[in-house]
This record gives structure tokens, C-alpha cells and sequence, in this order.
């Protein structure tokens, strides 16, 4: 029985439409028309305990909806979702108990309280007990290098001060399961370094599920083994970044450095990627080697670099391929 | 069992008290608050006077019930339910109703907790120098009779304390249903300008409801808002009679299980079609 269980789960918003300009608005009054909105649809995934699982997708794919019914803030329109057994928004008070949530984009941390009154609130909301909850802080603390910020009102935080506090205070009650909702969001590198080693720890050392959405696929490469990609409320693909890029991006890339600058054969002019004076990248699809030894024949070449497509290419064709298909 | 009542007490109380600790901090807004209420407080009393010292017919209030009346409600009037809790609505508009709802409490008694801090906290802020001004200053400057008397006796006095825990509950309730409504509307503001315009009349904060017509008087005599102001106001002053206050209390907890049932059962109806803002 895997941990978290989600079977042809629907989710659809009715959303009220008002005509533009000041007849639609009197108009909205008397007669209200409303749009249904597939947020989620037919949506089939499962997880087991520890695993550490990428949900990816573009704006308004449906990814926030998804971890807020399976923390049970929404109450889904079809299909099943069982998180340790339980449907979350049935049993919700006992669900939240036990799973930690953080949205990057807000803080569930007291505006105007220091920190540690805010950890110290959540222990007597989560009635944790005194020495388990002390003993967890204090580790928290630690990891998460919080030691200097803990006297300071929340508002005066930095962005990425604010969204470790934020993850320490989701795993005070120390869930099993940890849900992150663009945790990495408008972070800068050194934060978003630190957050991501703090999840890799927490996922090896303690065993937590982590469910992750996020928009910046470094993310994704640095942390997780699966990802689950979602688009327009229905699931793409589910599977490791290997199968990802076997399926949208099985090609390589081949950065060239110039001695002296040359013009691209007409062969190779639908590779190009980027071109600069002394460099040339080539998105090389198949037969490399063959394609490499062409290189070095038509080019005076002074360096050469082979690497993966990057993620963001990747998951961009894969985004619209699939909007193709639909 | 008994350890998780406790636990579960403790973890509504430590909401109250880390909002109440925080609204505490706002002493400058509660002074230029009392100098308002004070200088309203001598106004109302001014004009109340005058009516008295023209008046044909026997009022059906004394003066002194009349003194009682205002500057009680003077001092008491951020209990008035008449707007609702600014961080929640707050919490509407952002979407971060999410996380309260990721807490292991119940939902109800959670926001509960939050706005009898939010009605309590700048009330006893106001209510000290309030209190001192209406009984000490007003004497000292030579205005004894506008000075707000004892309670009638030890047995009112007693009886105004149940009266006022009955009153907190009720206006508890009645800013819950403000705060709800934004489960429909988003916006509060709506209701709580209706509100506005109804609470404090209703309540007696405006008039005394006795000064009403007689024929607004069964209406008014049942209503909710009445147990806001009129029930322990009048409790305290005496005016109204001992043998009536236990029945007139028993009303004013009748409408508080009444209202508190019912945002209860509208929270639970407004979950299932809860839309949180912000994706």
C-alpha cells in the first residue's frame, strides 16, 4: 500500500464571469454566468514512504491544487486520494497533524512575533511535548543554520531567511510526509543551495516523503529521482529525468569554441542553437560521433564540449508536443 | 483522556494569548481611542441633560441608570461587533486561509480564539484610563453627577459579570459571521458596513433602548444585538430589576449558542466549496 494515493482525481472550480464595462457589471448583478474550470482532471499517481518526487508543470497547470486536497484544504470534485490511508479533507484535523506543508509564496509564520514565539505557538497548536518539541527545534535550528534570526520580528527577514524559518516551522510536529510548494521561489543561489541540501538531508536521513512542485528544474536535477509533470490539469508523464529526456530530449548538445570565426555549413543550419563569433552550439538529435567528426573536419575548432540538453529545453518540447496533441 | 482536553485547551488559549500579546502593542492607538470615546462620552451625557431637564413626563430611565449606561458604553465599545478582525480578512484576500486551514484545530473555535483576542485585547486597553476618568476625574473637576456610579449593589455587580461574559460571547459570534461571510464575498467590508449601520443601534450604544418608541419595544426587547450593550448595562445600573436579570442573562446565552451554532454550521457548509485565492 503505497503512502500517498491519488486514482482519477477531478477537480473543477466554478468561477463567476462578469462582461467588461459597466452594462456586465450591472448585468452581473441580476443574471450571473459562470465557467466551469478543469483545474485537475483524471489525475493517477501514487508514492511510497521516503521518496522524494518532483511535480512540475507551467502556471496554472494544477500543481498547487493538487498538494492543497492532499493536505486537505480542498475537498476534490471525483476520484480517490488516500494519504496514509486517510482522505485527507474528511479527517482533516487529524490529517494536518501529521504532514508538514510549506508555500513558498507565503508564511505561515506570526507577522509580528520573533520567530521562536511563532515555533513555540505551533508547539502548543500541534501539541507537541515539551522535550520531543525542544529536541526537534533545537535540530532544526541546527540544519537549517537559524541560530541569529531566531529574536527577529518575521517581517523584518529576508526572503530567504524567511522561507527556512518557514520549513523549520513545518516540521516542528515532525511529519512523515512534507509537502513544498515552490519552496526555492525568488530565492537567491545561496539560499536556494542551502534549502535543497536541507531537503536531500532531510529526505536520506529521516526517511520524510517529499512532494515538491516547483518552476526551476535545477531543483529537479539537484533532488529528485522521479518527477511527475502536469499540464493542463492532466499528468503528463511520471517517471525518472532519464525517461524525461529519453522521450523529449534524447539528443546531446555540442559547444563548439572558434579558432577564427567561420561560417555554418548549410548542412548543420538546423542545429544551431546559439551562435556567437568564436561559438557555435549544436542540438544534435542522433549519431553523434559521426556528427562530431564532421565538426572537427569542417571547423577549426579549439575546444569542444558534449553535454545533455538542459532540463528547461527539454521540458519546453515537451510542453509543446503535447500541446500539440491535444 | 483528560491530558488531551488539556492539551486541547492549551493549544486554543496559546492562540488567544500570542494574539492578545501582540494587540497589546498598540497603546497609541487605544489612548487617541479613549480621548474619542471621552470626549463622546461628556457630548451624549450633555445632551441627555438637556432632555432631562425639559422633560414632561417621568423618563422611563433615571439619569444616574442613564450615566451608567454611556460611559460603560464608552469604555466597552471595542466590543462592539461591528467590524471584524482585519488579519483574517487579510488571510481571505491572500489565500493564506490555506494554512489555517493546516492546522490540527477545529476551524470554528480556531478563529474563535483569534477574535475574542481581537475584541478583548484593545477593549482593556481603553477600558483602564476609560474607568478612571469616568469615576475619578470627573469628580475632581467638579461634575460628580456625571461620573459613572457603582453597581447598584454587590448582587448586580455579580450578576453584570455573567451578563459581560455572556456579551464577549455573543460578540465573538457575531464577528465570526462577519468573518465567514468572506467565504462567499471575499471582500468583508460589505457585511461590515451593514453591520455598522445596524450593531450599534440595535444594541443601544446610539440611545438606550428604553428611550425607543413603545412600539419598537417588543422588537427590541428579543432581539440579539440587545444583549451587547442594553442587558448588562442595565443589569449594572439596576434598572433593570433583580427578579428579571437571571431571565434576561438566560436570553443573552440563548443567542450566543444560537449564533455560534450557526457560523459552526456555515464553516462546515463553506469548506466544501472553498476557493483558495491565489492558485
Amino acid at each position: 500500500m503505497p503512502q500517498i494515493l491519488v486514482d482519477g482525481l477531478s477537480k473543477t472550480f466554478r468561477v463567476a464571469e462578469r462582461k467588461s464595462g459597466l452594462l456586465g457589471a450591472f448585468g452581473g448583478l441580476i443574471h450571473r454566468q459562470y465557467r466551469t474550470v478543469d483545474a485537475l482532471s483524471d489525475v493517477t499517481f501514487s508514492i511510497d514512504e521516503g521518496e522524494l518526487v518532483g511535480y512540475i508543470g507551467p502556471n496554472g497547470a494544477g500543481k498547487s491544487t493538487t498538494i492543497k486536497i492532499l493536505s486537505g484544504i480542498l475537498v476534490p470534485s471525483n476520484g480517490r486520494c488516500e494519504v496514509d490511508g486517510r482522505a485527507p479533507w474528511k479527517q482533516r484535523r487529524k490529517h494536518v497533524a501529521s504532514i508538514g506543508v510549506v508555500f513558498g509564496q507565503r508564511t505561515q509564520l506570526w507577522w509580528d512575533l520573533p520567530v521562536i514565539e511563532s515555533f513555540d505557538l505551533l508547539r502548543d497548536i500541534y501539541r507537541v511535548p515539551r522535550s520531543a518539541y525542544e529536541r526537534r527545534r533545537d535540530e532544526l535550528i541546527e540544519m537549517l543554520d537559524l541560530n541569529d534570526l531566531l529574536d527577529t520580528p518575521v517581517r523584518q527577514l529576508s526572503l530567504g531567511q524567511r522561507v527556512r524559518c518557514d520549513i523549520a516551522a513545518a516540521l516542528l510536529h515532525e511529519p512523515k510526509i512534507l509537502f513544498l510548494d515552490e519552496p526555492t521561489i525568488g530565492l537567491d543561489a545561496v539560499s536556494q543551495l542551502n534549502v535543497r541540501a536541507f531537503i536531500k538531508q532531510l529526505s536520506r536521513e529521516q526517511n520524510v516523503t517529499v512532494l515538491l512542485t516547483t518552476h526551476d528544474l535545477d531543483d529537479i536535477e539537484a533532488l529528485c529521482d522521479r518527477i511527475l509533470v502536469l499540464n493542463d490539469g492532466r499528468l503528463l508523464m511520471d517517471g525518472s529525468i532519464e525517461e524525461l529526456r529519453k522521450r523529449y530530449g534524447d539528443g546531446r548538445y555540442v559547444a563548439v569554441e572558434l579558432e577564427s570565426f567561420t561560417d555554418v555549413s548549410p548542412a548543420h543550419e538546423n542545429v544551431v542553437v546559439e551562435r556567437s563569433d568564436s561559438h557555435i552550439l549544436f542540438s544534435v538529435e542522433s549519431d553523434v560521433p559521426t556528427f562530431i567528426d564532421e565538426v572537427l573536419q569542417r571547423y577549426p575548432v579549439k575546444d569542444l564540449l558534449i553535454t545533455h540538453p538542459p532540463i528547461e529545453r527539454v521540458v519546453a518540447t515537451m510542453y509543446q508536443t503535447e500541446r500539440i496533441q491535444h | 483522556m483528560d491530558s488531551l482536553v488539556t492539551a486541547l485547551v492549551r493549544s486554543y488559549a496559546a492562540v488567544v494569548a500570542a494574539r492578545f500579546r501582540m494587540l497589546l502593542q498598540y497603546r497609541a492607538a487605544a489612548l487617541a481611542g479613549i480621548a474619542t470615546q471621552i470626549f463622546w462620552g461628556c457630548i451624549k451625557l450633555m445632551v441627555f441633560g438637556a432632555f432631562y431637564a425639559v422633560a414632561v413626563t417621568t423618563p422611563p430611565m433615571t439619569f444616574t441608570a442613564i450615566v451608567a449606561y454611556v460611559w460603560l458604553g464608552q469604555v466597552l465599545i471595542g466590543l462592539l461587533p461591528w467590524n471584524h478582525d482585519p488579519e483574517l480578512q487579510e488571510l481571505f484576500m491572500s489565500g493564506g486561509v490555506a494554512y489555517e486551514l493546516l492546522r490540527p484545530l477545529d476551524l470554528y473555535w480556531f478563529w474563535f480564539a483569534r477574535t475574542l483576542a481581537y475584541r478583548t485585547a484593545p477593549t482593556l486597553l481603553r477600558m483602564v484610563p476609560g474607568i478612571c476618568f469616568a469615576t475619578l476625574v470627573l469628580p475632581l473637576i467638579g461634575l460628580p453627577e456625571w461620573a459613572l456610579p457603582a453597581p447598584a449593589s454587590v448582587t448586580h455587580g455579580l450578576l453584570f459579570s455573567a451578563s459581560f461574559l455572556a456579551t464577549v460571547l455573543l460578540s465573538c459570534a457575531i464577528t465570526i459571521l462577519i468573518t465567514i461571510s468572506m467565504f462567499w464575498m471575499i471582500e468583508g467590508r460589505g457585511i461590515a458596513t451593514f453591520m455598522y449601520g445596524v450593531v450599534p443601534v440595535f444594541s443601544g450604544m446610539i440611545v438606550p433602548l428604553p428611550l425607543f418608541p413603545d412600539w419598537m419595544q417588543p422588537f427590541l426587547q428579543w432581539q440579539p444585538f440587545r444583549g451587547l450593550c442594553d442587558v448588562p448595562f442595565r443589569i449594572y445600573s439596576g434598572d433593570i430589576p433583580l427578579a428579571m436579570a437571571s431571565q434576561e442573562i438566560a436570553l443573552q446565552f440563548a443567542w450566543a449558542v444560537i449564533l455560534i451554532l450557526f457560523g459552526y454550521g456555515l464553516i462546515a457548509r463553506a469548506r466544501t466549496r472553498l476557493v483558495v485565492q491565489g492558485g
